[in-house]
């Protein structure tokens, strides 16, 4: 007996003709080459196969809507509906990459949280304290300058209106607290890193 | 001796899709009509 396969054109018409069978057909005839081109460029077996499904999604809908031009060949057309969606799956992949953990690779290695931890809220903490123990130490005028620029984020043009000095001088009491501030925690040995 | 970097195919030339995702494609073209309501195609997905 002779196996004669009907061609495609021929179960395209009688699939939008009302034959389910036929879509059955073409779906089994073709699948392994559409298949394979969306895995040759994807290389991911669950997106290739949402791909997949998207392209006879696509291909379903145009036939059942009438809308599908019997001048081009079948596969050919599926093939390049295949092809778009792997570019829009890329183009959206590229907005959004989807990053999958392996062996080699961890997620958290790329993600972080901004919130500082418990550990290091208490560190900076601590610097802060030790910070404020050692400009109590300053002398009086150039600690008064010191917080006011630094904690109270005045210019020293404010600073040197309201400790009725000049800008200059004010200027050269925040250069010597800085500088006395190095000297006490170079000598003490103090670490004021996080 | 020569050593052959080329990567080899992952891909294997027998892969199918899931079955799963035939037996849904089936379903939804069953389920999927079109009606011409005053001029315009609206899609019907009968449940």
């Amino acid at each position: 007996m002779t196996n004669v396969q009907i061609p495609d054109a021929l179960l395209v018409k009688n699939y939008i003709a009302g034959d389910e069978k036929s879509l059955g057909t073409l779906i089994t005839r073709h699948q392994s080459r559409i298949y394979n081109f969306i895995f040759s460029k994807i290389n991911d077996r669950d997106v290739c196969d949402d791909v997949f499904q998207d392209t006879f999604i696509k291909v379903i809908k145009t036939l059942k809507s009438n809308s599908y031009n019997e001048e081009g060949k079948f596969l050919p057309w599926v093939m390049r509906i295949a092809h778009n969606l792997v570019i829009d799956h890329f183009r959206k992949n590229k907005k959004m990459p989807m990053l999958r953990e392996t062996e080699e690779f961890s997620i958290f290695s790329i993600m972080s949280d901004d919130v500082p931890n418990i550990e290091k809220q208490m560190i900076t903490l601590q610097i802060e304290n030790d910070l404020q123990k050692l400009i109590q130490e300053l002398p009086e005028d150039q600690k008064q300058v010191l917080i006011m620029r630094m904690y109270q984020d005045l210019s020293f043009k404010e600073i040197s209106e309201q400790t009725g000095v000049s800008i200059n001088t004010a200027l050269g009491r925040m250069r010597y607290a800085l500088l006395n501030l190095r000297k006490v925690i170079d000598k003490n040995k103090i670490m004021l890193a996080n | 001796m020569a050593k052959i970097y080329s990567k080899k195919s992952v891909a294997d030339s027998n892969m199918k899709p899931k079955k799963e995702t035939i037996s849904f494609l089936l379903n939804y073209s069953k389920a999927l009509s079109y009606l011409k309501v005053s001029g315009l195609k609206v899609e019907v997905i009968a449940n």
